[in-house]
């Protein structure tokens, strides 16, 4: 292992593969699509399992001086690699979901896919802050030509409306980089994690980098992108977007905001959970209404998005533990959602609620699954959303019991919509001949169905697996955190203990027993 | 007085000069059938030229050495990587050109002129006396050396009136421009005393008086008008719309480096002890143009119109450098210009490669409709360009933004470049339609004709230059960038 850049190969491999896409012919396209995302897990894989859990804190270095302004630098911690992991299992996934369903231009289609799994690896494992940049920002290209070629009727005005949102937020952040870059004289991630700028200089800074992520996240009231993108990308697009692309904006605060700027983050923290409170409350309502599918998982997504913002901003290790669990069950569950919808949109084109109806009985399968992920978006125990979602919830609810009782609503919304919508599409009477006509998923589809299935029950039956990782990384975050945490609303008095405990029996001397009980 | 050191430091020009002439007259003898042969005459001359700055560009100079015919020209390091960018640009102009005129869109008269590749050589010297001037008599008469050939140039197709119009408009308000600036290089006369550079500076110390400031306005305002800066930028679309393509291909590249570098050297040489008396007419100038330029460029629907609106907002990006008056802010404009020059170069090659089956042009949105399916390597290299104009990363037009950002910032002009970067944004906008129309529309199929190799190398350089591999030329361009920069602020 020692001297292979493994990161470098993971990020070569697709690239080499979109570019290979881009001058062959549709079939070959799919197989050279197919084969390279699997190349890169099988890499993510070798990559976890050569992952020294509590070794250095930055694996995997490397470094190269390339351009001018910037390094060539990468590395990973257990946050990155854990999200990195998460990109790579649902790249062939994605493939797979757009292997029969996307019929014009696949050459160009599979090459952006590729393109966009190159450039999340990058995001993840840049060391140095422009280089994140480059890599963050890149991600707008392939992603406007998803949504504006492959997309839905109203693609164009959702592919300028994705683009101008998120490029205005990340130039404002941009800026801010140029002046923590002069400030610190150097753009390496690890050493800014741990400079300390002024208190007031943060705030300026904060709100700067706040202005990118919370777009990308995205937080009420800039989520307005996201139902609209959703709805007009293809479904991979969809799977892509939620699975992955919300995750650089809540990567984003546990990299940047958070240790680079904890004074401010602390000062900030009621924003960010009036925000938060709000999305989980109104986009859950909204949600409950929505007659569109995509639209309908579209907004569950930024009420999920929420539970992670206040979990990061709880400043304990619950919380960002929480976090970044629900960010990776997040991940797999909306993927999975929206494979759901494009399993039966591929099948009757349509994605309106009322036109199904039924499905459990011709699709018994299918059901299933769209169960158990229905089930997991809701938070039920022993599935992944119930392990993020608690530890979130936990979290925040040491530094305010006010914002966890609002954000638990969303368990219960949450609960209200996911079943609703399930009821909806698979309960019922088969209302509609050609819902009825559906034939159940096929060998593809179990394909790309049960290894998210799988992942999702180990998730919440063992997160162990996925915690431990990251558990030094959170600890060591924590404890930058934990001179400008907020103070917490929960002010547990503590009395002087009792000499013997209440209900202790005294038979040697039963008077003075007696005397106590009758003062009360 | 011994010559020979000033002639051999004015050597490329020489070349450049002797070749022209020399062309001119085979061009009278031998007409319009050798004009392709003049053509590539003309491009090698620019070849040797600039092979000719190599070494000098390499190695670096500024100090007296570089001092010609008694400190009228200074062919400093600063000079030299302008040279270099006006002979390359000049370069592509003359490969474009032949194509063009062949085809139906040059009108009545078919085949290109044999004068065309003259007169560009003619402005490409005019160009190189203007970026090496030391004095103001060098200084106009490079101006107005390139002025010249370039009003006859907008005006080449003589019977197509648009090209006419576009020509008279040009000479009409390039004369008022050129009148603005000898008024106040007049004025500067007046109360300084001197035209050299030196003589002007040593005098405008301390406390300015009003007439010099109106002086340092008037130059200012004139030199504006040539780069095209908003609020002299208005004849910039209607030239660019109406010259034949090649030249503004031209007309967007070398005139814009030269004149942009005769504007650094004005302001840093000889205004350089007054920074607080442009610094804020050029910020003005700047943002003004990134604004006006982005929201002029949204509602066109003729893409040379609208290149030309982008190139005014991108001349607004490169005075941001200026305005930042020190060192990096130099040497990120000059990287900024490379890099634009590329982009602009590119996009027009393109344009001209838009043709039906009788090779006519097209310039309009609804030409390119679907371009993606029917000419996918041209459309690829559009969005390329495009999403590289608008500063979106990995392509290279990002690192220009870069730079240039990064010395407003480090400068500590924080609220300024917070107001700039937030209204390329605007800029994004009809980038990404261009993008847009190209690939999420239905094809209409109407580009069919065939390009020429010439197109298609150039294309791909281009291309190149500003894909992602583009930043592996970034540590030797900031390298050449910062040696030019430097030696602007090297007092001689």
């Amino acid at each position: 292992m020692e001297g292979l850049p493994i990161l470098s190969l993971m990020m070569l491999v697709p690239l080499a593969g979109a570019l290979a896409c881009l001058v062959s012919g549709a079939n070959a396209a799919r197989w050279i699509a197919l084969g390279a995302t699997l190349v890169t897990f099988v890499l993510g894989i070798v990559l976890w399992a050569n992952y020294d859990i509590g070794g250095p804190q930055w694996q995997f270095p490397e470094e190269a001086n390339l351009f001018a302004g910037f390094k060539y630098s990468l590395a990973i911690d257990g946050i990155a690699l854990m999200l990195i992991m998460l990109s790579v299992f649902l790249m062939p996934i994605c493939i797979l979901a757009s292997w029969d369903s996307v019929t014009k231009r696949v050459g160009e289609y599979m090459a952006a896919f590729l393109f966009m799994e190159v450039l999340m690896i990058g995001t993840f494992a840049a060391q140095d802050l422009f280089l994140f940049y480059v890599f963050f920002e890149a991600g707008l290209i392939p992603m406007y030509l998803i949504i504006g070629v492959w997309g839905g009727d109203n693609r164009i005005y959702a592919s300028y409306k994705f683009f101008l949102y998120t490029l205005l937020g990340s130039v404002l952040m941009l800026i801010a980089m140029f002046w923590m870059v002069a400030k610190a004289d150097t753009s390496d991630i690890p050493t800014l994690m741990e400079y300390p700028f002024p208190a007031e200089a943060q705030t300026w800074l904060w709100l700067a980098f706040f202005a990118s992520f919370a777009v990308k996240v995205p937080m009420w009231p800039l989520h307005t992108w996201l139902p609209d993108a959703h709805v007009q990308a293809p479904t991979a697009g969809s799977v892509i977007l939620a699975g992955v692309l919300l995750k650089l904006g809540g990567y984003g605060f546990i990299r940047f905001s958070l240790p680079m700027f904890p004074e401010a983050s602390a000062q900030f923290a009621w924003l960010v959970f009036a925000l938060s409170m709000i999305a989980v409350v109104y986009t859950s309502l909204v949600a409950l209404v929505q007659a569109d599918m995509k639209k309908l998982i579209a907004y569950s997504s930024v009420a999920h998005m929420a539970i992670v913002t206040v979990g990061l901003f709880a400043f304990n290790v619950q919380g960002l533990e929480g976090a970044m669990i629900v960010m990776l069950s997040h991940g797999l569950v909306s993927g999975a959602l929206f494979l759901c919808v494009g399993v039966i949109y591929d099948r009757l084109h349509t994605r309106e609620i009322a036109r199904y109806g039924g499905l459990a009985i011709n699709m018994p399968y299918y059901a299933l699954f769209f169960l158990l992920f229905t089930m997991a978006s809701i938070g039920l125990p022993g599935t992944s959303g119930f392990v993020g979602e608690f530890l979130a919830l936990a979290g925040i609810y040491q530094t305010s019991s006010l914002v966890a009782l609002v954000s638990t609503t969303g368990i219960i919304l949450g609960a209200a919509y996911m079943l609703y919508l399930y009821r909806r599409v698979a309960f019922g009477g088969q209302t509609h001949a050609d819902a009825a006509a559906m034939p159940d998923i096929s060998a593809r589809e179990w394909i790309m169905m049960a290894p998210i299935a799988a992942a999702v029950l180990w998730m919440g039956v063992y997160p162990e697996s996925f915690l431990a990782p990251m558990r030094k990384d959170i600890a060591t975050l924590d404890a930058r955190l934990a001179a400008a945490a907020p103070a917490s609303d929960a002010r547990p008095a503590t009395g002087t203990p009792r000499p013997e405990a209440a209900n202790a029996l005294h038979h040697d001397n039963s008077e003075h027993t007696a005397a106590g009980e009758g003062a009360h | 007085m011994d010559f020979a050191p000033s002639f051999a430091l004015v050597l490329p020009e020489l070349v450049l000069t002797g070749t022209g002439l020399v062309l001119l007259l085979l061009a009278a003898w031998g007409g319009d059938k050798t004009a392709r042969q003049i053509a590539i005459a003309a491009a090698a001359a620019l070849f040797v030229a600039g092979s000719l700055i190599v070494p000098g560009l390499h190695t670096g100079g500024n100090g007296p050495a570089t001092l010609a015919f008694g400190g009228l020209l200074k062919v400093d390091s600063f000079a030299l990587f302008a040279k270099a960018l006006i002979y390359l640009a000049a370069i592509g102009a003359l490969m474009i050109a032949p194509a063009f005129f062949a085809g139906p869109a040059a009108g009545t008269e078919r085949g290109m002129r044999a004068e065309y590749p003259v007169l560009v050589l003619f402005a490409t010297v005019g160009m190189s006396i203007m970026v090496s001037a030391n004095d103001f008599m060098s200084l106009y008469l490079g101006l107005e050396l390139n002025s010249l050939s370039a009003y006859v140039l907008a005006a080449i197709l003589r019977r197509d009136t648009r090209s006419g119009e576009a020509g008279l408009k040009y000479f009409v308000l390039g004369a008022l421009a050129s009148g603005i600036l000898l008024y106040g290089m007049s004025l500067l006369y007046g109360f300084t005393g001197g035209t050299s550079f030196a003589a002007v500076r040593a005098v405008l110390t301390g406390e300015m008086g009003t007439g010099a400031l109106f002086g340092v306005i008037f130059v200012l305002s004139g030199l504006a008008f040539k780069i095209s800066a908003v609020p002299f930028h208005m004849w910039t679309p209607d030239v660019y719309e109406g010259a034949p393509t090649p030249v503004t291909a031209f007309f967007a590249t070398a005139p814009k480096v030269a004149a942009v570098g005769l504007t650094a050297r004005v302001v840093f040489e000889v205004f350089g002890g007054q920074v607080a008396a442009w610094q804020q007419i050029v910020m003005f100038m700047a943002l003004a143009s990134i604004v006006f330029g982005a929201l002029g460029a949204i509602g066109q629907e003729n893409l040379k119109r609208l290149l030309a609106y982008s190139s005014i907002n991108n001349i607004g990006f490169i005075l941001l450098g200026l305005a930042v008056a020190n060192a990096e802010g130099a040497s990120a404009m000059l990287v900024y210009l490379f890099i634009y020059v590329a982009m602009s170069l590119g996009c027009f090659v393109a344009l001209l490669m838009l043709r039906d089956e009788e090779g006519a042009l097209y310039e309009t949105f609804a030409d390119i409709r679907g371009l993606s399916v029917t000419r996918p390597a041209i459309a690829w290299a559009l969005l390329l360009f495009m999403f590289s104009l608008a500063g979106i990363p990995p392509l290279l037009g990002f690192y220009a933004k870069f730079v240039i950002f990064q010395a407003t910032i480090e400068a500590g002009l924080v609220a300024f470049g917070a107001i700039a970067i937030a209204a390329s944004v605007i800029g994004a906008f009809y980038y990404i339609k261009f993008v847009k129309v190209m690939f999420f529309d239905e094809p209409t199929g109407v580009v069919t004709g065939r390009s020429e190799t010439g197109h298609w190398v150039l294309l791909f350089l281009t291309a190149a230059i500003i894909s992602p591999l583009g930043y592996l030329l970034t540590p030797s361009l900031t390298d050449l960038a910062g040696k030019a920069a430097a030696s602007l602020f090297i007092a001689v």
